[in-house]
């Protein structure tokens, strides 16, 4: 055991890695860096765009459920620099709906057809000379909608109740799948103990900084589509997005930018608006470019499954687990989309993780919702499985009196029996879960963390420790995926297995060596690995070795594994790297031999040079042999290939198809993460501080410590956001609640702790150098040990997260004391209504007029058009209705809402309903008003009570300000009514918080 | 401040980098627009456009500022620096070099700003406590590293050691703080 920070580990070279490695394993600072603190790095935005392209803007559904009545685009169309609008009419001609993973009649196109399902649902694009045009534009187009009934919770799928999304299906449970390996039920029967747990893992994404970026062009006469895009991969995504351009493969070429800013799974969501752009470029007829916007990302990019789990463990005495029951529920959102169900059978052959459970009985089920469709996301399904196992642990060992340490020994798989394939067919390939437990227990001081929880607790605190062990899958097997289906399906179908890698090696004339890979990194330092790699294999240094990190379909080797996803890189890509540059240095080796006359075994590479083993003297320059590759392939030995160029495919031998009895071992390697988190909980705040986090992981051999490192880092922290913070929040009637960096809420600086990391290393069997994964496990362990020191703080269960000073406050707090007499009511949050955001409140005014002139004020559509704050005009639409447009601003967005406006109940001159409802391009919004005249000795008392509902993007990123901002909005109007009344002029004395905030965010003077 | 016609492009002519650049804006041209598809200058990111991510952070008159908060016609005559002109003839700073050091970036879309941020501030705070500068950093997200590359190389370069860093491996780093 080492901490790689204190000195460097002793490496055992696997099978098949070169035994003088001088590069691979040192903490080689990353060659990317230059480039990019320099600003000189080109992501995908920065790349040129062609002549006379196109800029997109999308208009997206304000509604989570509602049939589409029709779309006017007319006006939009009318617009100055706008080209065309698209719609879902062009995507049913020019566009298939995508492929679906399960058998259910679910169509998803790119762009809505007939009805919306999630609250910012594409409905139309907009293409203009350039992106502010597009975006007013989106303001023009009219959709008429009829709302639905939403699906907002997997309970409420579950039930039964409620619209079915899809009416072809029927439920909103899409796909029921029962597995079952061994007899539970009989170890349930005879078990001391049967323990359950029931838990809800949150929606919630990592977010990279750089959000999706699309640029697609339609070549007409060859009918093929070309696009440039951040995507990740998966590449088994390419013949989806294909298939839905109705072309093949081969017509969509898909290019990838040197560098990418973040994906942690999430840029292969970018894939829909593939699909979307290249229909755009075809309609229009020009080249378009997508780029999408912070709230767009958040709101409809995608989202970790929200999932339930139900446990059910049959328990010997001492805590061990003798057969486990689970039932797994992921809401996947309103669409089915690739490469989902994945989240939920990215696990399938580590569902008993990092254990020796010998009986397993699973029920997955699929629940749509009207909520963002679901997609890869660090940890994928990670972390929604070990928040309920790892619970389960703890429980277990709180409900035997048992300390959780012991539940965790008794229960882990032994060292003795690696690689030991689990109940459902996972091969775990290596490593010593003991050991690595014990050895974080030593070294990470745990018992100084056990004296600080004893003294803390004498003094009266929240001080609590949790523990979490995990198995880290990486180097996802393309046929788990297949497991959803039955065996009967899937003969039909035919076998799907392995994770085919790709890699290409090539030596210039001038010794040069250029490295290309099917993979796409976003920050991992591939360009770093890689070199140490090769420059190992070939005897030269770093700098000799040139990685190309774009990559093109049409040019690049690749299969539909391609991609960086599923923690691949050091496992498969890096070693595939290998195999290509060893075959290259093989060959090489026979050039040389023939010239300095000795066997091509013999030949050695080592200081760029190339010699005879037994004699260094007899050597030629690496550059010397690679011109003779070129310059004179004639004397090369008889059928030795000339070209210095190689590229290798591998694919990890343990991964085959599922079995009949739906046996699948989903992963190629599995590491060890074992974690112990220490916290205490402000008693007032309700705040959850982490006192101490240790981290041990075993992810086979180290390629390069400082990027190991770096992985854990990054996971941890995104695990401490998905523990505390994030969380993407809905409305009960499906608006979207975290739409600003200010609502959902990633750590900062200040939140993240830096973890003490400790490694072993147990080279994977499996891999071509011994190298797991490790970008993923603490995004699955984290987060559950957390929950576990809040359990073990508090004496409570945790079944949910975040643990936000908001939930912890709810356990803990007593009911809140009555407010003091005489304080002012606060606005009470109306139930919302008809899907917006309720707001609610009243309040009087004293106006110096008489009720008689109120109300013919009130009456007179000049005079009330006046009052209406943003409001220019009023046009009579009936009697005493109105047609206006009202520009209304909340926080950093304003809109332009085409509303109806009326009055009702008039019982001139004591009281009337003004009641409207509007819709925009950021939302829709309605309310009434209900108004009272009073006869007062200074005039007349103007009562006044209000509903109103809000959605769509006014309420995704504006919702804190809402109450505040409706309160100052009917301020306004009565101050101007006052001002026309005849008194005090509504100047205002000190600018209004809107305006303040415009003014801060530099959009008002 | 002039009254300016919204729908017209203006002359905007800013001081880059030591250099005089010229551009064309509508009023409503946010800076971090202007300075990467008008003038070309992409090593500034856009992150969020509301200000609240800090990946465009660049520096306005020497002040640490928000380009997307910014209008391109309001830095009009001003001297705006970016991360490209941190390191004049291809020599990076040493905070640039502390930063490649100790991996303080991964995908390097929040770094730019991070970097603009720190140019000012430690130009106002020499010495920071690593409270003092984890508040700083809480104005800027980064879903890479967790700050702890970032820390470790300020720490570094101002010539602290963030902790109780008495072992230092192959790479030059410190030992990090463990909470």
């Amino acid at each position: 055991m080492t901490a790689l920070t204190k000195a460097p580990s002793e490496i055992a070279p696997a099978a098949g890695a070169p035994a003088s490695a001088a590069l691979i394993g040192q903490p080689i600072p990353r060659l990317e860096d230059a480039a990019i603190l320099t600003g000189q790095a080109r992501y995908t935005d920065d790349l040129p765009v062609k002549p006379g392209t196109l800029h997109a803007a999308i208009l997206r559904s304000p509604h989570a459920h509602a049939e589409i009545l029709g779309i006017d685009v007319q006006a939009a169309c009318a617009m100055k620099g706008v080209s065309a609008v698209v719609t879902g009419e062009d995507a049913k001609r020019f566009a298939a709906p995508f492929l679906v993973g399960v058998r259910a009649q679910m169509e998803h196109w790119c762009l809505a057809v007939d009805r919306v399902r999630y609250a910012g649902e594409p409905v139309a694009v907009v293409l203009a000379d350039d992106r502010y045009l597009a975006e007013d534009a989106l303001d023009r187009i009219e959709v008429r909608y009829r709302p639905l009934p939403v699906v907002m919770s997997i309970d409420q799928a579950l039930s039964g109740d409620g619209e079915p999304l899809h009416p072809a299906v029927g439920s909103n449970i899409v796909n029921t799948r029962p597995f079952s390996y061994g007899d539970v039920n009989a170890a349930l029967k005879a078990a001391e103990h049967r323990i359950s747990a029931t838990v809800h893992y949150p929606r919630n994404s990592c977010t990279p900084m750089e959000c999706f970026v699309v640029m697609a062009d339609y070549d007409r006469a060859d009918g093929a589509y070309e696009v440039l895009s951040n995507f990740s991969g998966p590449f088994a995504i390419h013949p989806v997005m294909a298939k839905a351009l109705k072309v093949p493969g081969s017509k969509l070429r898909l290019k990838l930018p040197p560098n990418s800013g973040g994906s942690f799974g999430n840029k292969q969501a970018v894939f829909p608006y593939i699909v979307i752009m290249g229909v755009c470029a075809r309609v229009a007829g020009r080249p378009v470019k997508w780029v999408e916007d912070r709230l767009e990302h958040l709101m409809a990019a995608t989202s970790a499954t929200a999932r339930r789990t139900d446990l059910e463990a049959a328990v010997s005495g001492d805590g061990r687990i003798l057969g486990l029951r689970m039932e797994q529920t992921d809401d996947v959102g309103a669409y089915l989309r690739a490469p989902e169900p994945a989240s939920l059978y990215r696990n399938h052959g580590n569902l008993t993780g990092a254990y020796r459970i010998p009986a397993l009985d699973v029920v997955n089920r699929l629940a749509v919702t009207n909520k963002t469709p679901t997609g890869l996301n660090r940890g994928f399904g990670g972390g929604q499985l070990y928040f309920a196992i790892e619970r389960l642990m703890h429980r277990i060992a709180v409900t035997l009196g048992l300390d959780p340490l012991d539940v965790i020994r008794r229960n882990l798989v032994p060292a003795a029996e690696m690689p030991y394939t689990t109940a459902s067919g996972g091969i775990l390939d290596s490593g010593d879960f003991q050991a690595a437990v014990e050895a974080a227990i030593a070294d990470g001081g745990l018992d100084d963390l056990k004296t600080r929880r004893d003294r803390a607790r004498a003094e009266g605190r929240l001080y609590g420790i949790g523990y979490a062990a995990i198995v880290e899958p990486s180097i996802s097997n393309m046929g788990y995926i297949t497991t959803v289906l039955t065996a009967d399906e899937r003969r039909k179908a035919g076998p799907k297995n392995g994770a085919q890698a790709s890699a290409t090696v090539s030596v210039d004339p001038t010794g040069g060596v250029t490295v290309t890979v099917a993979s796409a990194p976003q920050g991992q330092g591939h360009r770093t690995v890689l070199s140490q790699v090769v420059a190992d294999v070939f005897g030269l240094r770093l700098g000799d070795i040139a990685v190309n990190t774009e990559f093109d379909t049409a040019k690049d080797a690749w299969s539909i594994a391609a991609g960086n996803y599923s923690s691949r890189f050091a496992g498969a890509v890096a070693g595939t790297a290998h195999i290509a540059a060893t075959r290259l240095r093989d060959k090489l080796a026979k050039l040389a031999a023939s010239q300095l006359n000795v066997t091509p075994e013999d030949i050695r590479f080592a200081g760029g040079r190339v010699f005879a083993a037994g004699n260094p003297d007899n050597s030629l320059s690496f550059s010397r042999v690679a011109a003779a590759g070129h310059w004179s392939p004639g004397t090369l030995p008889d059928g030795t290939e000339a070209a210095l160029r190689e590229t290798a495919f591998w694919t990890p031998p343990p991964l085959k198809a599922p079995t009949e009895s739906d046996v699948i071992n989903s992963s190629a390697c599995y590491g060890f993460v074992f974690d112990i988190c220490a916290v205490e909980i402000d008693p007032v705040t309700a705040q959850v501080r982490i006192d101490k986090y240790v981290t041990m992981h075993d992810a086979g051999r180290i390629l390069n410590p400082l990027m190991v490192e770096g992985q854990i880092l990054g996971a941890f922290a995104h695990a401490v956001g998905t523990a505390l913070y994030e969380e993407y929040a809905y409305g009960s009637d499906g608006r979207f609640l975290s739409g600003t960096f200010a609502d959902y809420l990633v750590p900062t600086a200040c939140e993240v702790p830096v973890p003490l990391m400790l490694h072993r290393e147990s080279p994977s069997p499996f891999t071509p150098l011994g190298a797991k994964g490790v970008g993923e496990g603490n995004s699955m362990s984290t987060p559950v040990c957390i929950a576990n020191a809040v359990a073990d703080a508090l004496g409570l269960e945790i079944s949910t997260l975040p643990l936000t000073p908001a939930r912890i406050a709810a356990l803990i707090e007593k009911p809140e004391v009555a407010k003091p007499a005489g304080m002012a009511a606060v606005p009470s949050k109306a139930p919302a209504t008809a899907g917006g955001r309720g707001l609610r409140g009243e309040g009087s005014r004293t106006v110096p007029a008489s009720p008689e002139q109120v109300w013919a004020i009130l009456l007179d559509p000049k005079e009330l058009a006046a009052l209406l704050p943003g409001c220019d005009a009023l046009d009579l639409a009936g009697p005493n209705a109105y047609r206006a447009e009202v520009v209304v601003g909340i926080g950093p967005v304003r809109a332009r809402y085409v509303a109806e406006v009326e009055l009702t109940d008039l019982d001139p001159p004591r009281a009337l309903t003004l009641s409207g409802r509007g819709s925009s391009a950021l939302g829709f919004g309605e309310g009434s008003g209900h108004v009272t005249l009073e006869a007062a000795a200074d005039g007349t008392r103007v009562v006044y009570r209000y509903d109103a509902a809000v959605g769509g993007k006014v309420a995704a990123v504006g919702g804190r300000m809402l109450d505040s901002a409706t309160r100052m909005l009917i301020g306004q109007f009565f101050d101007r009514l006052i001002a026309r009344a005849g008194g005090p002029a509504a100047v205002e004395t000190s600018p209004s918080l809107l305006t303040r905030l415009l003014r801060l965010l530099g959009l008002r003077p | 401040m002039p009254s300016l016609n919204a729908q017209a492009k203006h002359p905007v002519s800013i001081t880059l980098n030591g250099r005089t650049r010229m551009g064309h804006a509508s009023p409503r041209m946010l800076l971090s627009d202007f300075l990467r598809h008008e003038l070309g200058a992409h090593g500034t990111k856009v992150g969020c456009e509301h200000g609240v991510c800090g990946a465009c952070t660049i520096r306005l008159d020497e002040v640490a500022a928000r380009a997307c908060l910014t209008l391109a016609v309001q830095a009009d005559g001003h001297r705006v620096d970016t991360v490209e002109g941190l390191a004049p003839e291809g020599r990076m700073t040493a905070l640039q070099d502390a930063f490649n050091r100790h991996h303080a970036l991964q995908c390097g879309f929040c770094t730019a700003g991070i970097l603009m941020s720190l140019s000012d501030y430690l130009e106002r705070v020499p010495k920071p406590t690593e409270t003092e500068l984890r508040d700083m950093l809480s104005g800027h997200l980064c879903r890479c590293t967790g700050y702890a590359g970032i820390v470790r190389a300020v720490m570094d370069v101002t010539g602290q050691t963030s902790g109780n860093a008495d072992a230092e491996d192959a790479s030059g780093r410190k030992e990090p703080v463990h909470v």
